[in-house]
């Protein structure tokens, strides 16, 4: 028996200092099962399967190569409208479709909150994750319209794992705040795809940021996934970046709202049990 | 032994009654009130947080101090709403507690329910896993014993077909096949036994035994006294939150069941809800019981009959929804949950849509009819069925003690009989009487 095995319980005063990732790691194992099970159940009796993680991406970028790219005639700086969409909807899709699982993930598993315990942040992280086996899927059609528009990879693509990092930790951020709010207050359920259509206009995924006026481009670092797509479009079809000063911004914020996040979701995780 | 493998100080837990009740609320209210007066909004929802601390608050568990010694194995029961479940809860670190300590020397593996975590989409081998998982087994362990596992169950040729497809009793088999694979040092288990079919509740009970003869740190809460007179030579008796009793099984069952006919011959759902079991939705339910009682034929509620009285059982439930095929089920069983008679509710079909059940409140009544029952103690358990959706199950809800009466003053003693109903009896002389 080690020290480990000794456990106390009793009421949490305050925070105590302390956002006990030592917990999470113990735990590293439910947190692979439960990510495991996310992404074998997604595509269970569907006909199309993992299709699904193609199709999505791929007939938005149709919608939006009609209708912005040759109605609208919206510019995509000297890039093909297709690709140029379909690059920026890869990152987009791996955020909206990761921080609306993740918000909806602690009332889904009512069951097991009120029935085992673990740390409950788990269960937001596994959502996450399991976004991730979309995300790759709809990569490859990315790298064949690459081929197709005979664009070459860069050695920039090398910072692409940083930035999928960074739209994962910005869902995950968002993420954890909506689902420990969501187990008090159901209206986060009707909020969320609101939020996400509303944060999808508010990203340059139709169009460029290079469309805002050069001095004004750091209040879009507000929102960080801005940065991220534009990153997505320097390292994959090598164009410049039209960031100034948004990254730092970006940074900052997410690191507030994830550290906040945990702050907010470790304070309310003791309650979870009584009023999920 | 000085080490001790739960020190339990001081526990208590408070619930907000209007907080349990209200489960989430609703920013709609708040948000539009903002909108309307914003100051007057705040200082409103700043009052309301004030006023939710002060106002109706239950303990639900107070004061509650015991040790156990590594190795013991400790039976926790109580009557509906003692303060069991949350005990447990607290110990397993569900919930925290309001004051007090619990200290834990060990590995602590809980089971309150058979199968959490079971996804129906998954295969059985594949759910063997997560729920291996669930309960705190790591992969390689659950790999080392799966085939133990697969074999207690016996569900091996449905190993590789979805959970959705497998019959209730096969599923409860294969999760508490995992179940019972757990090795923690400390157990902490909750009604886990009441499941499956009698051949396999047997299993399981043998099961059980091994495991606290191992020699393994056992809470066990039940309301099946027969299996805590097996397996607990130590026995705690909880009452409204505290701990009325903590002695040898016999003294402390004996003790919960005369507080059993006690508590009234009539119970609502703020007493035993947290009680029920069975396939309850806690979202868009369909069905819910409200009260169950007992009483005799004049209407006065009781509980403590004599055989030549009817007894007449009443449950009172709500449709939410129009529910098909409703079956309100009464089982008289005895002590160790062998029932004696189970009746159930009769569709009159002269009525159209008869197998239909409006939205609304109901209270079904069935009566049990005089001179049937023995001079016994029984007990009225409950199932609320809403086929292939509900199923809510009551069990051992309110106690009766029948005194029987004979008839016409004969046939006294046979006190062991459950059933002393008054038959129609012929007799005749056979031989003719050669006098004659």
């Amino acid at each position: 028996m080690t020290e480990r095995d000794v456990y106390v319980v009793r009421p949490s005063k305050g925070l105590a200092g302390s956002f006990r990732l030592g917990d999470i790691w113990q735990y590293r194992e439910l947190l692979y099962f439960l990510t495991w099970r996310d992404i074998k159940v997604r595509y269970k009796q569907t006909v199309l399967g993992a299709l699904w993680a193609i199709i999505q991406p791929f007939f938005t970028m149709i919608v939006f190569t009609v209708f912005f790219g040759k109605l609208a005639k919206i510019p995509s700086d000297g890039i093909p409208y297709p690709i140029f969409a379909f690059c920026a909807l890869l990152p987009w899709q791996l955020f909206s479709f990761s921080l609306t699982q993740s918000s909806n993930s602690l009332v889904a598993e009512r069951n097991l909150i009120t029935k085992v315990y673990f740390p409950r942040l788990i269960v937001p992280i596994a959502s996450v994750i399991a976004g991730l086996v979309d995300f790759a899927i709809a990569f490859v059609v990315l790298l064949a319209m690459m081929v197709y528009y005979d664009i070459a990879p860069t050695t920039k693509i090398f910072v692409l794992p940083i930035l999928i990092a960074f739209a994962v930790l910005t869902a995950l951020a968002v993420g954890i705040w909506l689902s420990a709010l969501n187990v008090k207050y159901r209206d986060v359920r009707y909020t969320i795809p609101f939020l996400t259509q509303f944060w999808l206009f508010a990203s340059p995924v139709a169009y460029s940021s290079s469309l805002l006026p050069e001095n004004w481009r750091w209040v879009y670092g507000i929102n960080p996934m801005a940065g991220v797509i534009e990153g997505f479009r320097w390292a994959m079809l090598d164009r410049e970046l039209a960031l100034s000063g948004m990254v730092g911004i970006s940074v900052l914020i997410v690191i507030a709202l994830f550290l906040g996040g945990l702050y907010y979701f470790r304070s309310v995780e003791r309650v979870f049990a009584d009023i999920i | 032994m000085s080490v001790t493998a739960i020190h339990v100080e001081g526990l208590g837990k408070r619930y907000e009654i209007g907080a349990t009740r209200e489960r989430y609320f609703s920013l709609r209210d708040r948000v539009s009130r903002a909108a309307a007066s914003p100051f007057r909004w705040v200082a409103g929802a700043l009052r309301e947080q004030r006023n939710s601390e002060e106002t109706s608050e239950i303990w639900a568990l107070r004061d509650v101090s015991f040790d156990v010694a590594p190795g013991e194995v400790v039976g926790i029961i109580g009557p509906n709403g003692a303060g069991k479940s949350t005990l447990l809860k607290i110990i397993s670190r569900i919930t925290e507690p309001t004051e007090g300590s619990a200290e834990f020397r060990g590995r602590v593996g809980s089971l309150l329910e058979v199968g959490t975590g079971f996804h129906p989409e998954l295969t059985g081998r594949e759910n063997v896993f997560l729920n291996g998982a669930i309960l705190g087994m790591g992969r390689a362990e659950i790999a080392r014993k799966f085939d133990e596992i697969v074999e207690f169950s016996g569900v091996e040729r449905f190993l590789d077909t979805p959970v959705k497809r497998y019959s209730s009793g096969m599923t409860v088999r294969l999760a508490f096949a995992v179940a019972a694979h757990l090795e923690p040092e400390i157990l902490v288990v909750d009604e886990v036994l009441s499941v499956g079919a009698a051949a396999f509740q047997k299993k399981c009970m043998g099961k059980m035994e091994g495991i606290t003869g191992e020699g393994r740190t056992v809470l066990f809460v039940s309301h099946n006294m027969a299996a805590i007179r097996r397996l607990c030579p130590r026995v705690l008796l909880l009452e409204q939150g505290r701990i009325a009793l903590d002695a040898e099984p016999e003294v402390a069952i004996s003790r919960y069941l005369d507080r059993n006919l006690g508590q009234g011959a009539v119970v609502t759902s703020d007493k035993f809800e947290g009680e029920l079991q069975g396939v309850i939705r806690r979202e868009d339910p369909t069905i819910r019981l409200r009260e169950v009682g007992l009483m005799d034929g004049s209407g006065v509620a009781r509980n403590t009959f004599n055989s030549d009285e009817a007894i007449q059982v009443f449950v009172g439930y709500d449709c939410l929804t129009a529910v098909d095929d409703l079956r309100v089920v009464v089982y008289l069983v005895d002590e160790e949950d062998q029932p004696i008679i189970v009746t159930q509710n009769v569709d009159d079909p002269s009525q159209d849509d008869f197998a239909r059940t409006h939205p609304g409140a109901y209270v079904s009544r069935c009566t049990i009819p005089p001179n049937l029952m023995g001079g016994k103690r029984f007990y009225i358990t409950v199932h609320l069925i809403h086929p292939k959706v509900e199923h809510l199950i009551l069990n051992k809800v309110l106690g009766v003690e029948v005194s029987f009466q004979g008839y016409n003053g004969r046939h006294e003693g046979w006190s062991s009989a459950f059933l002393r109903p008054e038959l129609q009896w012929a007799t005749r002389k056979l031989s003719v009487d050669k006098k004659g």
